[in-house]
């Protein structure tokens, strides 16, 4: 039977350095076809001698960027893909991906009402395109993102996060965890229920949460989120274990 | 970029990546017939779930059987650990690529839970059913002789919340979504019903040696 999302070949266009770990790789796709926010790719890699690896990368481009993709990785250590798409891709190369996938954690512009978005470390990545998606088309409604980051160094897209938070009702919110810059205002612990609380504040409680990162972060932001009294049924989550992306 | 090393490989269909070896498990480990294609060992427990972890107080939990049986069966937590358990020694695929083996769980075999109740020969497809709200669809065959159970310890302790507990399904032999979390029960239907992942874009059936990840595979 024929795959319904088939693979194809992506030719990386561009690379950009975002952070010490972190590349964005743009890819050109053949038979692009617009995501939802929120939505990944998977990647193959192949060997000469047939030996492939999978993995999923969320999406960080906005879907009205047509034709490309953007692929955010963060380099796992002892990872097998990562590092590859890290430190050895080029532009140029091409790789086979098949997507977009995912209909649960997504976000578009006419779900509507407020946004809250909490992110640990490369966990930010699907809740960019929701951003960058929200900023295109418009929309006025709040929206406030959480972002937990071991240092001001580590954090993605900081320079279009914070043009972002001048416009449209969004703020950004930033928790270093490991060490903060000389003057730093903002937080500076592991998001606990007040930090959720504050942020979440402005939104009121209906608001609806993605949250995305390492599995401790987001079981203490889900479940804070609920005891804070957003219901369960508006918290999506998604997880990046330490055998992930 | 005179040489672009890209070329079709001696695999037909197999585009071959231009500078990947990759990092394939050794040959002596005796794993390689286990993977099945696209998925990667990991030695940790990665969790997935799509809310938040439901905490159900052991004093309020049941589990059910209902649908197309003569008497809907119902247990309490102490009347469930009554019921004969196994140990289970499983190799386990989550669709996200990582696969976990010889992971060793406790539980009652859905075979067993089948015994309390007379099913009705309609029945063909089950829904499991979890606090949450979430569900997944397996086709009655594949629940039964020994494919699948209800776990409620791992690695012979109890079966932790992010992981599923108080007690979890497991059907070793599909994608991991299929074992659903924190179940409460399964229902017995005449015709087969999409479940959450099902209904998503996640294929309805799921099995990892044909890489039925999603909808269309």
């Amino acid at each position: 039977m024929k795959r319904l999302l088939e693979w194809q070949i992506a030719t990386v266009t561009s690379i950009k350095v975002e952070t010490s770990e972190v590349k964005t790789l743009t890819l050109a796709l053949p038979k692009w076809m617009p995501h939802r926010p929120g939505q990944h790719y998977d990647v193959r890699l192949t060997a000469e001698d047939g030996y492939s690896a999978q993995r999923s990368y969320s999406v960080a481009s906005e879907p009205e960027r047509t034709g490309e993709i953007d692929l955010t990785v963060e380099r796992i250590g002892d990872g097998e893909v990562s590092p590859y798409l890290d430190d050895t891709v080029v532009v140029g190369d091409r790789f086979e991906v098949r997507g977009p996938i995912g209909g649960y954690f997504v976000w578009d512009s006419s779900v509507g009402g407020s946004l809250l978005l909490v992110a640990g470390g490369s966990g930010v990545v699907p809740l960019m395109a929701m951003l960058r998606h929200r900023a295109a088309t418009g929309v006025k409604d709040p929206a406030h993102l959480l972002y937990s980051a071991r240092t001001y160094d580590q954090v993605i897209y900081r320079q279009e996060l914070e043009m972002l938070a001048r416009k449209n009702g969004f703020a950004v919110s930033y928790t270093l965890t490991r060490s903060q810059p000389a003057g730093w205002t903002g937080y500076a612990r592991r998001i606990d229920d007040a930090m959720l609380s504050e942020v979440s504040a402005p939104l009121g409680r209906t608001a609806l949460a993605y949250v995305c990162g390492p599995t401790a972060l987001v079981e203490v932001a889900a479940d804070g989120l609920e005891r804070i009294g957003l219901s369960a049924d508006r918290i999506r989550t998604e997880r990046f274990g330490p055998s992930g992306p | 970029m005179g040489w672009l090393g890209l070329r079709f490989g001696s695999l037909a269909d197999r585009f071959v990546t231009r500078g990947f070896v990759g990092r394939r498990e050794p040959a002596a480990s005796g794993q390689a017939g286990r993977i099945p294609p696209g998925q990667h060992v990991v030695r940790d427990f990665p969790v997935l779930s799509a809310g938040p972890t439901p905490r159900t107080p052991l004093t309020s939990w049941s589990f059910r059987i209902e649908g197309l049986v003569k008497e809907p069966a119902s247990w309490g937590w102490a009347d469930f650990l009554k019921l004969p358990a196994q140990d289970f020694v499983k190799d386990i695929s989550c669709v996200t690529k990582w696969t976990k083996l010889d992971t060793r769980w406790r539980g009652v075999s859905v075979d067993i839970l089948l015994e309390q109740v007379e099913l009705d020969r309609r029945a063909g497809f089950v829904t499991a059913f979890s606090d949450g709200g979430y569900t997944t669809n397996v086709p009655l065959p594949e629940l039964i002789n020994g494919q699948a159970f209800v776990a409620y310890e791992y690695d012979g302790k109890p079966l932790a919340p992010e992981h599923g507990g108080p007690a979890r399904l497991v059907v070793p032999h599909l994608y991991f979504w299929k074992s659903a979390k924190w179940i409460r029960g399964l229902r017995f239907m005449e015709r087969d019903e999409p479940g959450f992942w099902e209904s998503l874009g996640y294929n309805n059936h799921g099995d990892p040696w044909k890489e039925e990840r999603y909808t269309g595979d």
